[in-house]
């Protein structure tokens, strides 16, 4: 037990935090809710009642995976891009003035669509690459700054140059049917673009975990000097891992207008990048767990909007309690002395059984 | 003269920057204050958020103005408090921490809100009390200038008044020096003795105190409410004032009073058809840029002290 632990302390410290977090917000539901049961059952089960919510679980999950990821890989490598939000956005727009202005079978069209949309997004995480790998300059600050300049840059290409004036409302032209992600299942908004979201985990997972690039990312991201040391090229890891990064939230942010409505209508960026780095920090920048994190920060959304509407708690609770959780995950001294004691526990009993035998 | 230019040349285009400035200035005199110290502080969205929601509420329950300052001031430095106690001593990422914070008080006030109001948008049912305006006598006899700076909010010359603050304690206290050491070179600030946890702990506490200045003045001052996400990203264009400030006094100020041109402007513009959008990305890619610059003079001055420092001992 101990030795489970000591060996998954990681996980277990996520656990505890998620639990934390689901504890304060039965808590606070308890305190405030006039009727705590109906409103704790509406919170914690209120998803599962219908199709539309059900679908909405993976709906509004798979463009966080994508962001997610996005931020995970250059996390991975130890750089605190966060311009998911800004990727997303710009390259959807750049995306979709592309998408209205050719005309292809939708076998090409969709791929064409998202190998722009993957470029914007390596082209807009280079610049952040570039600046930190080559002068030293914070990627923090320069990819915040990004996400506003994509965002005015996206919102000046569509209002100005792919409006659609007759739609009544700021919105792009309607994409060709050639270039739309179809209905999954009826009653639902689920698209297609959810298994494009898996894909692109299994297709990260794999580069992470399976390749020389993967683990030169990996590397950098553990120890700078030991990569360097040992032969690999920091500054292409460092620039390489922003690119990738941004060109998977770029998809994403594609795949969501393909997928959903048809149009680029976001006057406000969505704040899918933000999400991302929620999932990144609960899925601890592993594309493979970050799809669940995704998933189980979408079935807390769906509740809080299920609460919202059925009961007399607030949904904002969702966002109080994801911003406890996350952290506490961060916090890495978080249950330190609790670990400490148990390896100091473990070695004792060691020291224990191996002294007969000297 | 052609309208745009006859409105930018009258005083009220002045004014009006000096206006918009406010709310940039404070929060980025905080993120200066933190990253001075090496800990770059982007959770002052969450921290002004959590102060202009805390303000109205208490000036409208109290009725007094004072108790609102405290207490919104308390709730800035408890925010900073959080985010000092997890990343020093429960050593979390100060990025993602902010993040958290951010959030959390995105929610919490909304959430807040809804239980005293029963409203999810604003608090325009509540009689907020606001800031007084200052009419200094000897500035409104100013030509051209008068009209423009007198007749502020009593924060906006308190906001320019921290700038010199701000100057004052890090050039000239022992606290701002340890500050500086601390961002410099933790390792050094540590082996001469300086408590370097401690000095960062309070240059967050500076940061949050700050924040809290520029959300009180946000929802007292430059509006009498709280609404949702009023902040609308001042949190962050105050991390690219400070950057482009080169976290100076001088400079900060100057850049807060570049931002608040530039949304000026933009009000301006987009009533005869410019797009707005266009001047509005300037000041992050003057950002931008300007980040660029100060590495590469980072980098090299770094150099040239290893060179400095080489040189000796070569030729001993």
């Amino acid at each position: 037990m101990e030795r489970f632990v000591l060996k998954n302390f990681t996980l277990i410290r996520t656990v505890i935090a998620i639990l934390l977090g689901v504890a304060i917000s039965i808590i606070l539901i308890v305190v405030i809710s006039n009727s705590p049961g109906y409103s704790l059952k509406q919170f914690f089960l209120g998803q599962l009642l219908s199709r539309s919510r059900l679908g909405n679980i993976i709906e509004f999950a798979t463009p966080v995976i994508f962001t997610g990821i996005g931020i995970a890989i250059a996390f991975q490598a130890r750089q605190f891009n966060i311009g998911a939000e800004g990727a997303f956005y710009l390259s959807a727009a750049v995306a979709t003035a592309f998408a209205v202005s050719t005309s292809m079978p939708a076998i090409l069209h969709i791929p064409a669509i998202l190998i722009v949309a993957a470029l914007t997004g390596a082209l807009y995480g280079l610049i952040p690459g570039i600046l930190k790998a080559k002068l030293h300059a914070s990627e923090l600050v320069a990819s915040l700054m990004m996400n506003y300049v994509a965002y005015f840059l996206g919102l000046y290409l569509i209002n100005y140059h792919f409006r659609d004036k007759d739609a009544g409302f700021l919105v792009s032209f309607r994409l060709p049917e050639t270039a739309w992600l179809g209905q999954l299942v009826r009653g639902t908004r689920l698209h297609y673009g959810i298994f494009f979201a898996l894909i692109a985990a299994l297709l990260a997972y794999y580069f992470l975990y399976h390749t020389r690039l993967g683990y030169e990312i990996r590397t950098t991201g553990n120890n700078q000097s030991f990569a360097r040391f040992g032969g690999i090229n920091v500054v292409k890891i460092i620039i390489l891992s922003q690119m990738i990064g941004g060109a998977v939230a770029g998809v994403g942010g594609m795949n969501e207008v393909m997928g959903i409505h048809h149009r680029f209508n976001w006057q406000l960026s969505p704040g899918y990048g933000w999400a991302g780095v929620v999932v990144a920090i609960i899925g601890r920048n592993h594309p493979l767990l970050i799809v669940p994190a995704a998933l189980f920060l979408s079935y807390m959304n769906v509740g809080g909007q299920v609460l919202n509407l059925m009961s007399d708690v607030p949904s904002e609770l969702v966002a109080v309690i994801q911003a406890v959780i996350i952290i506490l995950i961060t916090a890495n001294a978080f249950l330190k002395q609790w670990k400490d004691r148990i390896t100091i526990r473990q070695a004792e009993r060691e020291e224990g059984v191996h002294e007969p035998a000297s | 003269m052609n309208p745009l230019l006859e409105s930018i040349f009258s005083p009220e285009f002045g004014y009006a920057i000096l206006r918009v400035m406010t709310p940039l200035l404070f929060p980025a005199i905080g993120v200066a204050f933190s990253e001075l110290a090496g800990t770059i502080n982007i959770a002052l969205e969450g921290v002004m958020l959590m102060s202009a929601f805390t303000g109205v509420i208490v000036s409208t329950y109290t009725g007094s103005l004072w108790l609102a300052l405290v207490c919104g001031i308390a709730a800035g430095l408890l925010m900073a408090s959080i985010l000092a106690y997890f990343h020093l001593r429960l050593k979390a990422n100060i990025i993602l921490g902010a993040v958290a914070l951010n959030m959390f008080a995105s929610g919490m006030t909304i959430f807040l809100l809804f239980i005293i109001t029963g409203d999810k948008g604003s608090t325009s049912s509540l009689a907020s009390l606001v800031f007084p305006e200052l009419e200094i006598p000897l500035l409104t006899s100013i030509p051209i200038l008068g009209p423009i700076i007198s007749g502020h909010n009593v924060l906006t010359y308190a906001a320019i008044l921290s700038v010199a603050f701000f100057y004052v304690v890090i050039f000239r206290t022992p606290l701002g020096l340890r500050i500086r050491a601390v961002g410099q070179n933790p390792h050094a600030a540590e082996s001469v003795g300086i408590n370097v946890n401690r000095i960062r702990w309070y240059a967050l506490l500076l940061s949050g105190f700050f924040g809290a200045l520029g959300g009180l003045y946000l929802s007292m001052g430059y509006v009498s409410w709280f609404s949702r996400d009023m902040t609308a990203g001042r949190g962050f264009i105050a991390v690219a004032a400070a950057t482009l400030g080169g976290n100076l006094p001088l400079g900060t100020f100057l850049a807060s009073l570049f931002f608040g041109f530039v949304n000026s402007i933009a009000i301006y513009i987009a009533a005869i058809n410019i797009p707005s959008e266009l001047i509005q990305l300037i000041p992050y890619a003057v950002t931008i840029i300007a980040l660029a610059v100060y590495s590469v003079r980072a980098a090299r001055r770094k150099r040239k002290r290893v060179d400095a420092e080489s040189a000796p001992e070569g030729s001993a």
